[in-house]
């Protein structure tokens, strides 16, 4: 139960593969990957305009994260494995089954029970209260051990989550239950202005796993081949019963925290341009050209393709029901009780 | 039909529950081999297994998040956090998550989750073990209240609450744990969320108490008996759902009202109480309400608890100038 700490990867920037890999993940799969690191990319653009618009909320993309957020969602099973998120994981969960277009009208500000996770998508809402997400993943993977179910829950924190007590405290339970569980530790080098250096005096956010007994790795967070790699073993080990597995994948956000931030007054620009030249998504557009697998024609044809599925998405999301004030009143309680009964007649002016 | 004090009685309704409905499972500190420390879970572990009875590592907000994943993995989880004034380190997980999920998934997921606590005064217990912070959890709404004050509510109330689709912090009044025994029966029954309970009738004065104040309040009651006030008493059993009606339907017949608490004065459930009466009853009022409660300073050591806490005399005092008004 030692941890083990090393830095795996596969696809170097240039696109080439690292010397003496063999990557595990078939054309297929690879094509099917970068197609939704491009919906990725392409919503959070997408998503920033309209906030910038005033038909979006507070937004925060995943922009630089896509190898990170897609090939760890794509090492599950939807029909049987769980999603666990806190909020830069937006196509994580669509790709686990949640509609874009409900993600996209909640965003709008069209919550409603039309908008809701569906009742057969294991996705559990977002989580903005850092690392609280920790202590529910680690307790339904728990459970869903205690039921004898095959099922795998992935849940995600960043490094800046992991200086909350939850942090602790959940993979602590974790490792002690054995439950089915895998820690997706974004490393994006930043909570909003504070770099991941003030975050942990360790070189390795994944050492940390030794300290609950069960393995650390760290991955190429920009290598969606590395990533699919490590995600895969970590949900193979958790489904076989051997516990849980911290994954800390090194990435680098390439935009604002959100829309209300500003990285220009904390943010070295070389930081960001050296950022750049490791680009999760060009990296795999040269690999795929170099093998003949990609064309500037098959480029031009996935980015129109992406580009009308959302926008299919965004207008159907700007159809969903607009808020209203008796939903101030659903879902606090099964059943409303008689003062919140009387608040909610004064509310809609039938009291 | 049986006699069971506070403890025995939360312990039988476990016990059944167990039997009942096997999604139903208690994680907590100690709650294993020991029993918890006031042996409320005693015996469950031998009868119910390892997997269903569960000594967690010390980390209260490990036991309220992990209780959040239990339930929306199809657990019924029965969390025993050791004292109330505990739930400090993990209170995050209680109002922000385990109150507010329901809404925050718009009623995809649900927190079918009891929270139990020993908590209250008189046993001169260690720091922080006292500490009667139930309405803290009135300010996060999604979440009941319960706070029994006999054996037979213990049990009927704590059948509810395992049963109840919604997250319940169940409050247990240490002091009265063992005090004394009633017909409790064996087998189902429920006692309903929301009832207020009139445990003594009387026509001078309303106490209107729960928890060990409402024990409290019964032997004031005596007292002023003795000095021909004749007092009612009335027990909210539940704070949300507060039972508006019951209490002003009480209140309207006496004219007269002292809430007693055990938590601190300022912005207590009392303040609630009390402004809920100025509004609904106040034609029927005939002297201002008063409260007696802890007062507004930290949970003192328990040398010194029999001065903090509202006491026998305290209660009659006020009631006594409360009826002269």
């Amino acid at each position: 139960m030692t941890a083990v700490i090393t830095k795996h990867s596969v696809l170097s920037p240039d696109g080439t593969l690292v010397k003496g890999a063999k990557p595990k993940v078939g054309d297929e799969l690879l094509l099917e990957m970068l197609r939704w690191m491009l919906m990725s990319r392409t919503y959070d653009e997408r998503a920033t305009a309209l906030q910038r618009q005033g038909k979006y909320g507070v937004f925060s993309p995943a922009l630089g994260q896509e190898a990170s957020v897609v090939a760890s969602a794509m090492a599950l099973d939807p029909a049987r494995d769980w999603i666990v998120p806190q909020y830069r994981e937006l196509m994580a969960v669509v790709r686990h089954g949640y509609p874009l277009e409900r993600v996209a009208a909640n965003g709008m500000g069209r919550i409603s029970d039309a908008s809701r996770i569906p009742d057969d998508v294991n996705v559990l809402p977002n989580q903005v209260a850092l690392a609280a997400q920790l202590q529910h993943a680690a307790g339904l993977a728990w459970g869903l051990k205690l039921q004898k179910k095959d099922s795998v829950v992935m849940t995600y924190v960043g490094d800046g989550g992991s200086s909350e007590g939850d942090f602790h405290e959940a993979l602590n339970l974790a490792g002690v239950m054995r439950a089915p569980v895998v820690f997706f530790l974004q490393n994006n080098q930043w909570a909003i202005s504070t770099p991941s250096r003030r975050q942990t005096a360790t070189q390795s956010f994944a050492l940390r796993a030794a300290g609950y007994g069960f393995p650390g790795i760290t991955v190429d967070g920009n290598d969606v081949l590395a990533v699919y790699e490590v995600a895969t073993e970590a949900v193979r080990r958790a489904r076989a019963g051997d516990g849980p597995t911290l994954i800390e994948s090194l990435t680098y956000r390439m935009s604002f925290h959100n829309t209300t931030d500003n990285p220009s007054l904390y943010e070295d620009p070389k930081e960001r341009d050296e950022a750049k030249r490791r680009d999760p998504i060009e990296r795999v557009i040269k690999h795929l050209t170099r093998r003949g697998l990609w064309s500037d024609e098959r480029d031009r044809e996935t980015r129109a393709s992406v580009r009308a599925e959302i926008d299919a998405a965004l207008e159907r999301a700007a159809t969903y029901p607009p808020a209203e004030p008796s939903q101030v009143f659903e879902h606090v309680y099964a059943e409303l009780p008689e003062r919140l009964r009387r608040q909610r007649a004064e509310l809609l002016g039938e009291s | 039909m049986t006699q069971r004090n506070i403890i025995e009685a939360i312990n039988n309704a476990l016990d059944e529950e167990m039997q009942r409905d096997p999604r139903v499972m208690v994680l907590g500190l100690d709650v294993g081999k020991l029993g918890g420390v006031f042996r409320a879970t005693s015996g469950l572990l031998d009868k119910h297994g390892p997997e269903r009875v569960v000594d967690t590592p010390l980390a209260e907000a490990s036991i309220l998040g992990a209780s959040l994943g239990l339930a929306i993995s199809g657990m019924v989880p029965v969390a025993e956090i050791q004292f109330l004034g505990f739930t400090a380190q993990g209170f995050h997980q209680i109002g922000p998550q385990l109150a507010k999920y329901r809404m925050r998934s718009r009623g995809r997921y649900h927190c079918q989750v009891t929270i139990r606590a020993p908590f209250g005064g008189g046993i001169t217990s260690p720091e922080f073990h006292s500490d009667a912070v139930e309405a803290q959890f009135v300010q996060t709404p999604g979440i009941k209240i319960v706070m029994p004050s006999n054996p037979y509510d213990a049990k009927g109330l704590l059948l509810e609450a395992i049963r109840d689709p919604d997250p319940v912090l169940y409050c247990e009044p240490d002091r009265l744990y063992r005090l004394g025994r009633m017909e409790v029966p064996d087998g189902d029954y429920t006692v309903p969320f929301g009832k207020a309970a009139v445990v003594r009738e009387g026509s001078d004065i309303t106490l209107v108490a729960w928890s060990a104040a409402v024990e409290l309040c019964l032997r004031a009651a005596d007292q002023l008996a003795q000095e021909e006030i004749s007092a009612t008493v009335v027990d909210l059993r539940t704070l949300v759902p507060f039972d508006v009606e019951t209490v002003v339907g009480v209140v309207a017949k006496t004219g007269r009202c002292v809430v007693v608490h055990e938590a601190p004065l300022s912005a207590g459930f009392g303040a609630e109480v009390v402004a809920t009466l100025a509004k609904e009853a106040f034609y029927d009022l005939d002297a201002p309400i008063d409260r007696v409660c802890a007062y507004d300073v930290p949970y003192p050591a328990g040398s010194f608890e029999a001065w903090y806490l509202p006491s026998v005399e305290r209660v009659v005092a006020s009631a006594r100038r409360t009826v002269s008004q």
